[in-house]
C-alpha cells in the first residue's frame, strides 16, 4: 500500500489550488485514488491559501492531512506552521526566493528552488507554483512525467488558452533545475 | 466502467440533481455551498430549467413547496443558518405531503458561527427543525461519490414517500474533489396524480395544503403520515460497516467523521485493538438493525461527531443504553485528528467512557 499525502501552502493568488488540483489530475490519470481539499473562507480573498492532495493505490480515508509525506512551502508563514507536520524521511519544496531560512531539521529531504525568481526571469511569473511541481514530478517517478501536457490542456480553461504553454514551460524548468 | 472525473462535492450534487431530472432550483447563497446554485446557474438555462435567486432563504423554500406541488422534482440547498430561515417551509412542506429535495452542506453553529465544516445540525435534520409532527429522509454522504448516489436516491425516495429527503452533508465533502463516476445510482420515476396540473376541465380539483382545522381530520392525517414513515423506517435504513466481524469496540460516525474515524481503526487494528466502524448513510430512518446487533456484540460504543455530542442520544436510545458510549467530539469548525479517535478507542479498551 502506497499513499503520498502532499501539503501545498502560501499566500492566496499563488497558484496553490492549482498547483493540487494539477497533482490530483495526473494522479487520477495514474489510475490512484486521489482527493483534493482546499481551504475555503476568508483565506481565498488574499490571506493565507492551502491544499490537501492525497494520492493512494488503495481508498482515501481522511482527506485531511495531519502528517504530509511532501510540503510544498511557497512562503514564510507556511513553511514555519507545517516544516514540523512533515513526515521524518518526507520531502519539503521550498521557494527559496521568497523564503530565506534553511530547514533545520536533519531527517527530511529538503529541495530549495528560486521558483518566484525563475518565474520572473523566463517571463512567466505566476508560475512558480508549477516550476516547483515539476520538480516534484521528477523526484516521484509513480506520477512521472509523461501525460502532463494532457493535464494541463484539460485543466486550463479555454479562454486563459495561452497558459497552456506556459504552463507546460513552467513544469520544464522545474523538471530541469538542478 | 464509466470515466471518473474529479468534482467537487458540491457539484456532485447539483450535477446528479439534473441528471435526476430535477429541472427546478430555488437558492440563496452561502458559504460553503455555494458552488451548488453557481453550477445550476450556469446550467439550467442551457438545458429547460429554472435557476432562480430569491430574495432570502425563507423565499427560496416557498418556491420549492409551490414547485414540488406542482409535481416536478425540485430541490434547494443551504447551509445552516441559512436552513433555520427554510425550517417553516419544511414543515408545510412535510404538511402538504409534497416531494422535495433540500441539501444542507453544514458549517459551524449556532447562530452565524463560522464557514468551516461542522455536524451540529444531527438534532435539527433529524428530529424536526420546523414545528409538528414530521420526519424527513437524513442521507449523510461521506464522499463526493456519495454526494451524487444519495442526491439521485434523495429524489427517488422523496417521490416514492411523498416527503422532503435532506442531504445532510459539510464543508469539507461540500468543497472537496474526489474522482467520480455518474452510473451507479439509477432514477427512478414515479406517477404523481395528486400533483396541480390544471384539471383541463376533465378532473377533479387536487388540493395541495397542510391546514386542517378540524382536530380530528388532522389526527387522521397525521396517523397517515406516520405509516409511511413506519414503511421508510422498514424498508429505507443504510448503513456502512467496516471492520466489525470480530469488533470488541464500535466507532460509530457519518460524513467526514466517518473518514477520518476509519483512518482510526485502522490504526487501533494494527495496535491489536479489536474495533470496527459503523457509518449511518441514513441518519434518518436510523440504522437500527446494525447498532442492535452490535450491541449484543461489543463492549461499548465510541460516537465520533463534530459537534457536542447529538447523535450519541441516538446510539443511546436505539440500542436501549445497552452498553456504554463514549463521545468524541470536535465543534465550531473544528475535525478531529485520526489520533484523538484512536486515544478514544484505546481508552475505551481500558473501559473508559
Amino acid at each position: 500500500m502506497k499513499t503520498t499525502q502532499i501539503l501545498i501552502a502560501g499566500f492566496g493568488g499563488q497558484g496553490i489550488l492549482f498547483a493540487g488540483k494539477f497533482l490530483a489530475y495526473k494522479g487520477l490519470m495514474e489510475d490512484m485514488q486521489v482527493s483534493w481539499l482546499p481551504s475555503y473562507g476568508p483565506e481565498m480573498r488574499g490571506g493565507t491559501a492551502n491544499c490537501n492532495v492525497i494520492l493512494s493505490d488503495t481508498p482515501v480515508g481522511s482527506p485531511i492531512i495531519t502528517a504530509p509525506d511532501v510540503l510544498i512551502a511557497m512562503n514564510l508563514p507556511s513553511l514555519q506552521k507545517y516544516v514540523d507536520t512533515v513526515v521524518p524521511g518526507g520531502q519539503i519544496y521550498v521557494d527559496s526566493a521568497l523564503i530565506d531560512v534553511k530547514v533545520e531539521r536533519s531527517d527530511v529531504e529538503v529541495f530549495y528552488i528560486p521558483a518566484t525568481q525563475m518565474a520572473k526571469d523566463n517571463e512567466i511569473a505566476t508560475l512558480a507554483n508549477m516550476i516547483i511541481v515539476g520538480h516534484l514530478l521528477q523526484n516521484h517517478p509513480e506520477l512521472s512525467f509523461d501525460g502532463t501536457d494532457a493535464v494541463v490542456e484539460k485543466l486550463v480553461p479555454p479562454k486563459k488558452a495561452a497558459l497552456v504553454e506556459l504552463n507546460k514551460k513552467a513544469l520544464a524548468l522545474g523538471k530541469e533545475y538542478k | 466502467m464509466a470515466e471518473r472525473v474529479l468534482m467537487k462535492g458540491n457539484e456532485a450534487i447539483a450535477e446528479a440533481a439534473i441528471r435526476a431530472g430535477c429541472r427546478h432550483y430555488f437558492g440563496y447563497p452561502i458559504t460553503p455551498q455555494t458552488e451548488i446554485a453557481a453550477y445550476m446557474a450556469k446550467k439550467m438555462p442551457k438545458i429547460g430549467g429554472v435557476f432562480l435567486q430569491a430574495e432570502s432563504e425563507i423565499a427560496s423554500i416557498n418556491m420549492v413547496y409551490g414547485a414540488a406541488a406542482a409535481g416536478v422534482r425540485v430541490m434547494t440547498s443551504s447551509s445552516s443558518p441559512g436552513i433555520s430561515l427554510k425550517a417553516e417551509g419544511l414543515s408545510y412542506i412535510a404538511g402538504s405531503d409534497v416531494p422535495a429535495l433540500v441539501v444542507n452542506v453544514q458549517r459551524g453553529g449556532p447562530g452565524l458561527g463560522g464557514i468551516q465544516p461542522s455536524q451540529s445540525d444531527y438534532f435539527q435534520a433529524t428530529k424536526g427543525g420546523g414545528h409538528g409532527d414530521y420526519r424527513m429522509i437524513v442521507l449523510a454522504p461521506a464522499s463526493v461519490q456519495e454526494m451524487a448516489s444519495l442526491t439521485i436516491k434523495g429524489f427517488n425516495l422523496a417521490d416514492k414517500y411523498l416527503m422532503t429527503s435532506m442531504i445532510l452533508a459539510d464543508g469539507t465533502i461540500g468543497q472537496m474533489m474526489e474522482p467520480i463516476s455518474f452510473e451507479d445510482a439509477e432514477v427512478e420515476t414515479y406517477e404523481k396524480p395528486w400533483a396541480l396540473t390544471g384539471t383541463k376541465g376533465k378532473r377533479e380539483h387536487n388540493v395541495v395544503n397542510s391546514l386542517y382545522l378540524k382536530p380530528d381530520e388532522l389526527e387522521v392525517k397525521n396517523f397517515q403520515r406516520y405509516e409511511r414513515y413506519k414503511l421508510v423506517e422498514e424498508n429505507e435504513p443504510m448503513w456502512e460497516e467496516f471492520m466489525m466481524e470480530d469488533a470488541e469496540y464500535c466507532v460509530v460516525a457519518f460524513g467526514i467523521a466517518s473518514r477520518v474515524a476509519k483512518n482510526a481503526v485502522v490504526a487501533a487494528r494494527n495496535e491489536g485493538i479489536k474495533v470496527g466502524l459503523i457509518r449511518p448513510i441514513t441518519l434518518w430512518p436510523f440504522p437500527k438493525k446494525a447498532l442492535e446487533a452490535a450491541a449484543d456484540k461489543v463492549k461499548g460504543f465510541i460516537s465520533v461527531e463534530l459537534n457536542m455530542g447529538q447523535m450519541i442520544e441516538d446510539i443511546r436510545l436505539y440500542t436501549g443504553c445497552k452498553r456504554p458510549v463514549a463521545l468524541c467530539n470536535r465543534c465550531g469548525g473544528m475535525i478531529p485528528s485520526p489520533d484523538e479517535v484512536l486515544e478514544a478507542i484505546r481508552k475505551a479498551q481500558k473501559g473508559e467512557f
